[in-house]
């Protein structure tokens, strides 16, 4: 990717019906800091929202979080709404506490890459993660 | 005494009003049937006549002007996503007085450019994209509209990345453009200010030619506005008051007309409660709406049909036939009420028409329930705190019980966020445009009379 980092634009927020608030604005800071365009839609997000908002931007990477372990009825559908919307390629980020109860992660992980996301990352995953292969991810294109 | 006139020319009728500088006061008003069948100059001169003999005054300093003859300033607005870049564009163009015949979205498919030529726009508004965002949609769409026969004109307002090469794409087919500042430059950041500015330029520099009101445009020697951007001005300067003068605060104004019912809020609408949460597009602090359904004759048929039949005969005490003989007598003689019954219908019409506009125009609270407890979600703006709500617009001014009618935009057992209170007031003389006209050079005279006029009601 020839971009420099201030101009890859990146749509991030808090998925469906949480409310969850301050771990939203970390990674915006986070990933500001890291000098990426970041068009942060806060928390109650639909996925419509999500997807519409990469369109309108032509956003690179949309962000998914989700706190309060609903996250899987919240984020089914996701990648097949991007590709109605003519953006089947982008990448699909999502993390946090993804399911109630005692599943591994490494089943949830493959629940979620399955159903279209590019990567999945487990409760206290550090943004620098992330931004890491968020950067790899682009630059292979 | 410095005087000065201000001139309307409506779609029915041309009205004229002279003000004292000094005073400042109004000297007198005069109005006669706006005549665009042939010269519009014509009813002007009737109704300046008419002037003449009411205040024994024959020249003046200056004089302004506003228009919403031959149809008005006729546009459509394009975006790219609905409730973003086209939602802008479309609140771009309503404030800027227009009266929008089309929002589009997305890539304009065949049978909507053939609707678009079927309306026969003034000017056409391109947006699409953020700034640095999406580039192919506005750039296919200008493609689209260049190959579109019409005599529009086109305010391209999106992705400054691509917004030269669209421009230049309706230039090399024949279209006059106007380049400008992205009316969403950034996500859910509303700029709609340039846009405005690049209509009012291209209305005075062609439209105003192409309905026949240059030789008006001429004798009245500035430069002509749409009537409703008048109004929005003359509400706007009521809203903020002037170096001098303090203003009203935020404020609501209901405009009932024949056609038409056009709402406009001055304030910035934040929640009231804390712990709201606002989603959607932020509106304009200066919101105009149109309700193309709400009118009290040409549209009566319509507005009956939005209040709803049952409804309708409980709150004017008529019965079924009754109501359909009085709605097809105001459908056909507009503006004559010759029976009790009708008076009743056009009474209920008019207050629906009041409080289904501002229902319409203000924002909503939905409240969601989440594992966390009751949230609230905001959308559009909160109008609960607003003080002051203006009625103006013929039906209005004179119906026997304007209080009444303009009550209708009070909340009662809405969703929407309108005023829970507030005084009302009508513009009794009927000067809300008139004093926006003048408040562009005249900003603390317009304001005094305006004040001065304002009739409290209730």
């Amino acid at each position: 990717m020839d971009k420099s980092r201030g101009q890859i634009t990146l749509v991030m927020g808090v998925i469906g019906a949480d409310v969850h608030a301050i771990g939203n604005k970390i990674l915006e800071y986070a990933f500001s800091e890291a000098g990426f365009n970041v068009v942060n839609l806060g928390v109650m997000v639909s996925q419509s929202e999500f997807v519409k908002a990469a369109l309108e931007t032509a956003a690179d990477a949309i962000l998914v979080s989700s706190l309060y372990g609903h996250g899987e009825i919240d984020c089914r559908g996701l990648r097949e709404l991007c590709i109605e919307m003519g953006l089947g390629e982008i990448p699909l980020y999502v993390g946090g506490n993804l399911v109630i109860g005692k599943t591994s992660f490494g089943e949830v992980e493959a629940k979620f890459k399955k159903m279209g996301f590019n990567r999945v990352y487990p409760p206290g995953t550090l943004p620098e993660i992330a931004i890491g292969d968020l950067i790899g991810d682009l630059a292979n294109g | 005494m410095a005087k000065v006139l201000l001139v309307d020319i409506g779609s029915t009728y041309t009205k004229v009003v002279a003000v004292d500088l000094d005073g400042p006061g109004i000297l007198g008003t005069a109005s006669a049937p706006t005549t665009v069948a042939t010269n519009i100059g014509e009813g002007l001169a009737v109704a300046l006549e008419r002037l003449q003999r009411k205040t024994g005054v024959s020249s003046y300093l200056e004089s302004y002007g506003s228009s919403s003859a031959a149809g008005g300033l006729k546009m459509v607005a394009i975006g790219l996503v609905p409730d973003l870049t086209a939602q802008a564009g479309k609140m771009a163009a309503l404030g800027a007085g227009a009266k929008v015949l089309g929002t589009y979205a997305y890539e304009l498919a065949a049978l909507e450019l053939e609707e678009i030529q079927a309306l026969e726009p003034d000017i056409i508004l391109l947006c699409g994209g953020t700034d640095g965002g999406n580039r192919e949609v506005i750039l296919r769409n200008a493609e689209h509209l260049a190959g579109l026969p019409g005599k529009f004109s086109v305010v391209v307002a999106g992705n400054k990345v691509v917004s030269k090469e669209a421009s230049e794409i309706l230039e090399a087919r024949g279209k006059q453009i106007r380049l400008c500042e992205n009316v969403m430059p950034q996500f859910n950041c509303l700029n709609i200010e340039p846009a405005q500015e690049a209509i009012r330029n291209l209305f005075l520099e062609r439209i105003v030619e192409a309905k026949g009101l240059s030789d008006v445009q001429e004798l009245i020697g500035n430069p002509l506005l749409p009537t409703p951007r008048a109004v929005l001005q003359g509400a706007e300067l009521l809203a903020r008051g002037t170096a001098q003068q303090a203003g009203f605060g935020d404020l609501l104004v209901v405009d009932v007309g024949g056609a038409t019912t056009d709402v406009y809020s001055l304030a910035t609408g934040a929640p009231a409660a804390s712990g709201v949460i606002l989603r959607g597009l932020p509106e304009p602090y200066a919101k105009r709406t149109v309700e193309g359904d709400l009118g009290l004759s040409y549209s009566a048929r319509s507005t009956a049909e939005a209040i709803g039949r049952k409804e309708l005969m409980v709150e004017s005490n008529l019965s079924e036939e009754e109501l359909e003989k009085s709605l097809l007598r105001l459908e056909k003689e507009p503006g004559v009420i010759s029976s009790k019954e009708q008076e009743a219908l056009q009474r209920c019409l008019a207050r629906s028409a009041v409080k289904i506009a501002t229902g319409r125009h203000a924002g909503k609270v939905e409240a969601h329930y989440t594992p966390c407890g009751l949230s609230f979600v905001q959308r559009g703006k909160d109008l609960t705190q607003i003080k002051t709500i203006i009625g103006t617009g013929g039906p209005l001014i004179y119906s026997p019980n304007p209080a009444y009618l303009l009550s209708g935009a009070r909340r009662s057992q809405d969703a929407a966020l309108k005023p829970e209170g507030g005084n009302l007031f009508l513009d009794r003389s009927y000067i809300l445009a008139s004093m926006g006209l003048l408040s562009e050079k005249y900003p603390e005279e317009a304001f005094a009379i305006l004040k001065g006029e304002l009739e409290w009601m209730a």
